[in-house]
């Protein structure tokens, strides 16, 4: 699951599925399955089957 | 208008300068060792259009606007556009943990802002139910404890619950954030009693009213009651001109500021009368 939608994907890590959804040169924050996945491990970071992911960027707040 | 009133009106002018800046220079507020600029903190969500948010920041003279995090899509471009707009504004970002309802997600959220956001500043928020947004103080206090612990200023979104917020002291929180009113509900302070308390039980802890401040009078009374600041968004945002709004904010938490700092009258329960008694014209005839 990423941000909530069911997707296939060939990405064998983080950073592979920030760069598969076109974001390898955007700012986002991600996190696996709960918690926060610092950028500088998402290459280290293995993906599984049935993994939450959350990709998120900057948004307006209150 | 005679040359001399125009003197006197200038002498008049140049020394409420004078007291305005003695104030400022004195009453700079303070929030983690940061002296920030402007006693009004400004939300950039729900405007009608970037162009407008940008514009109302300025005119708000906010020194600090919260931000949020948001799902980002497929090759999707919202979020760095927003931190473009951002940056160019030249404010401090406090990012949020807006919709989290439990403190474990409060804390990733916070991370992954801290990234994202490159700031140790957060505004914690951890919500027990959507139709109050009113906070889950147990949540909060866990949060507020497991990020002060990794070096985060927290600024926690709060109520008026004095046992809370000595909780919230306790876990390192420098800074407590009491709602007004429920958030987005513009009805202002609704529980002035509570608000009073805390703000006399907590007299050296910067004190920001968070939420429900629908009028400039609601800032100004909150500035008046001796609160440090106070963070409003949709009262702006939603406003027939943000812009305007956005500026009578300004006015209204200056005229504030000042009022409190002037001493105000004693409350009476009785008239008293403000023309002098003595010498009043035809005071005997009612007695002969």
């Amino acid at each position: 699951m990423v941000n909530g939608t069911e997707v296939e994907t060939r990405a064998r890590n983080l950073a592979e599925l920030v760069e598969d959804m076109r974001l390898g040169d955007v700012r986002v924050a991600t996190a696996l399955n709960g918690k926060f996945v610092p950028m500088s491990a998402r290459c280290s970071t293995a993906l599984s089957s049935g993994d939450r992911i959350e990709v998120l960027s900057a948004r307006q707040g209150g | 208008m005679p040359r001399t009133d125009i003197l006197k009106r200038n002498v008049w002018l140049d020394s409420m300068n004078i007291v305005e800046k003695n104030i400022s220079d004195a009453d700079t507020l303070e929030l983690y060792g940061v002296k920030v600029p402007s006693r009004l903190l400004l939300g950039t969500a729900r405007y009608p259009s970037p162009a407008i948010m940008c514009e109302a920041v300025k005119a708000s003279q906010a020194g600090i606007v919260t931000v949020s995090l948001r799902r980002e899509t497929v090759r999707g471009t919202a979020g760095q556009s927003f931190l473009d707009l951002i940056s160019d504004l030249g404010v401090r970002v406090l990012p949020n943990t807006a919709g989290c309802h439990t403190a474990k997600e409060a804390i990733t959220t916070a991370l992954m802002a801290r990234e994202l956001f490159e700031t140790k500043w957060i505004k914690l928020e951890v919500i027990a139910n959507t139709d109050t947004l009113q906070p889950d103080l147990f949540g909060l206090i866990e949060a507020a404890r497991e990020l002060s612990a990794q070096g985060f200023h927290v600024l926690p979104y709060t109520t008026e619950d004095l046992s809370a917020a000595e909780r919230l002291l306790a876990c390192g929180c420098r800074v407590l954030m009491p709602w007004g009113s429920p958030i987005g509900s513009g009805r202002g302070l609704i529980n002035h009693y509570s608000l009073v308390t805390m703000r006399n039980y907590f007299p050296d802890i910067p004190l920001i009213i968070d939420a429900g401040v629908g009028v400039p009078s609601h800032a100004c009374r909150a500035m008046e009651m001796g609160f440090d600041a106070v963070l409003l968004n949709t009262a702006v945002a939603r406003a027939g001109d943000p812009v305007a709004m956005a500026r009578a904010f300004a006015k209204a938490i200056e005229a504030g500021r000042m009022s409190f700092h002037a001493g105000q009258m004693e409350q009476q329960d009785m008239a008293s009368p403000s023309t002098p008694v003595a010498g009043t014209p035809f005071f005997d005839l009612g007695k002969t």
